[in-house]
Formats: structure tokens, C-alpha cells, sequence
């Protein structure tokens, strides 16, 4: 699709902006609707955007399959190491209160997390799910 | 909503399929706006209409456009098992209290308490972030799991593939 220059300015343009938007949803997600699952959709739908335009193969080049995968199994690690943080530091599993002195502060940094542990998976398994589709006709020719 | 459903049903252009799911789930996050649920709205815009739609064109590009089977004659027996079964769970229904009816069950148990304490506990004013996040983190994280599962199982069904045969190609081509 290298030809369509106004696809691509476009996209230029928009796939920042996306990004931008997906950690603005991520961090209000606290006080507006949005949080980790939404963000990572919008995330992951900025990289599929930069695929459809400039190809699969840059876009890998962009996201290496190990590294998406690498911060595909991060993030649930992510997760539940805040859920084993609570518990090693003497509250319940997923118990955030303990996190920090105060309880409150420790809720609020323990949905910061666990919501980027969220995002991290939700956006790798997006951008994964859609190399995998995307990639087919690509790999089964001869290179 | 229900034109769009009938419209899927009967349509035999996949391409036409997917553009129409994705129109039924842009509807649907429409009507989750209007009952005041944002925030499933949002995810229903984003995956259901979004990313759902995406991934059945990819599909579609990599398979074929047309459906394989022609329309047979309508089956009677499955028919009315369809129809005793819908009519039952409408049935079902009835029972249900209406829509917003502070009365309800689900609004005596524990929602007043995560209202009326969620932001005092958790210090976040989005009550739906609060709940997801604290008072059901093992839903939440067993959800996160079930995504990760399924990127594996698409990894490990066709991009699994991929890598053999980008390493043994000339072996393919002689077999």
C-alpha cells in the first residue's frame, strides 16, 4: 500500500494521536469510564492501523513477535505479582491496602497496576492475534 | 438492531457479514450510552465494532468471500426446538424486575456499599474501575488470564506453523 500517500500522512498523523489517546484512557480510567482493557484495544488498534498501511513486515520490525510476546505473559506476571506482593507484605491476595502506609494510597497503586498489567496483555494479545491472522498469506510464500 | 441481526442471517457475502457485525455491535455500544453504562460501551465500540471487524477481514483475506453452503430448506424439527427454547427463556424473563427498579435484588446486596464506600476505600472516584479492579480482582485477573490463553492458542495453532515453514522450506516443496 506504498503508493496511497494520503493513507499514509494520515496515518501519521492519527497513530500517535491513537497512542495518545489509549494512555489517557489508561490513566483516567481512575476518574472517567476506560482502564486497562479499553486501553490496550486502542493500543493495539494503533499498531494495527500502522500494519494495514506500511505492511505487516515493517510493523513487525516495529513490534518484534518476542517482544509482544515477552509483554503478553508480563503483564498477567504483572498482575498476579501485585496480588503475591499483598500477600508477602501480610494482607490478603489482591489485597491492595498493604502496598502502601496508608490504605487508600495502596488501593489506588494496586489498580494503577494490576490496570497496567491488564493493558500490557490486552494490547499484546490484540496486536499478536492480528500478526498471526494478517501474517498468513505473507509467511506461505517463498522468501 | 434486530433488522441487522436478520440481515446477518440471511446474507451469503462474508465480507457483507462482517461489516454487518460490526454495524450490530456499534448499535449495541449505542443502546450501553443510552442505559448509561460507559464503560461497557466503550469496550463494546472498541473490540465488538473495532478490533472484531478487523480481525474478520484479515480472515477473510486469507480465506475466501463466499460462504460454501447454499441456503437449504428450512428444517422443522430444529425449528421448533429454537422457538419452545426462546419462548421458555422470554418466559424466563418475566420474572426478572424491571429495568432500573431500585427494588431488585442485584441493588440490595453489596452494590449500596460499593457506592456509597468505594471512593473512601480505594481513594478512585470511577466506581466501575473500583469494582473491576479491587473488590473483583480474581474476576479481573482470571479474565486477563483467559486473554493471554487465547493469544497463545492462536500463536500455537498458526504461528507455530509459520516457523516451520519458514525453516524447512525446500523440504515442502519436495513433499
Amino acid at each position: 500500500m506504498n503508493r496511497f500517500a494520503i493513507l499514509r500522512v494520515v496515518a501519521k498523523l492519527l497513530i500517535p494521536a491513537i497512542m495518545l489517546f489509549a494512555l489517557y484512557v489508561q490513566f483516567h480510567g481512575d476518574f472517567g469510564p476506560g482502564g486497562g482493557f479499553q486501553a490496550g484495544v486502542i493500543f493495539a488498534a494503533a499498531f494495527i492501523l500502522y500494519a494495514l498501511v506500511f505492511g505487516i513486515v515493517t510493523a513487525r520490525r516495529v513490534a518484534p513477535p518476542r517482544l509482544v510476546n515477552t509483554t503478553l505473559a508480563l503483564g498477567v506476571l504483572l498482575y498476579a505479582g501485585t496480588g503475591f506482593a499483598g500477600l508477602l507484605l501480610g494482607g490478603n491476595y489482591l489485597d491492595y491496602s498493604v502496598l502502601a502506609h496508608d490504605p487508600v494510597h495502596g488501593q489506588h497503586l494496586g489498580i494503577s497496576l494490576i490496570e497496567f498489567g491488564v493493558f500490557m496483555t490486552v494490547s499484546s494479545a490484540m496486536i499478536t492475534i492480528f500478526f498471526v491472522f494478517a501474517g498468513q498469506d505473507i509467511d506461505e510464500r517463498p522468501d | 438492531m434486530a433488522v441487522t441481526a436478520l440481515a446477518l442471517a440471511r446474507v451469503r457475502n462474508l465480507f457483507a457479514v462482517v461489516m454487518l457485525s460490526g454495524i450490530f455491535s456499534l448499535t449495541a455500544a449505542a443502546l450501553y450510552v443510552v442505559q448509561d453504562a460507559v464503560d461497557v460501551a466503550f469496550t463494546e465500540a472498541a473490540v465488538g465494532a473495532g478490533i472484531a471487524t478487523v480481525l474478520g477481514l484479515a480472515t477473510i483475506a486469507v480465506t475466501r468471500c463466499e460462504a460454501e453452503k447454499k441456503l437449504k430448506p428450512v428444517a422443522f424439527g430444529p425449528l421448533l426446538l429454537v422457538l419452545v427454547t426462546g419462548a421458555a427463556l422470554i418466559y424466563g424473563t418475566l420474572d426478572m424486575p424491571g429495568y432500573g427498579d431500585p427494588s431488585a435484588p442485584i441493588h440490595g446486596h453489596v452494590a449500596p456499599r460499593y457506592l456509597a464506600e468505594s471512593e473512601n476505600e480505594t481513594g478512585v472516584p470511577n466506581v466501575v474501575t473500583a469494582v473491576l479492579a479491587s473488590y473483583r480482582g480474581y474476576d479481573t485477573l482470571g479474565e486477563t488470564t483467559v486473554i493471554l490463553t487465547a493469544a497463545c492458542g492462536v500463536l500455537m495453532l498458526l504461528g507455530r506453523n509459520r516457523q516451520r515453514t519458514r525453516k524447512t522450506p525446500p523440504r515442502d516443496t519436495a513433499a
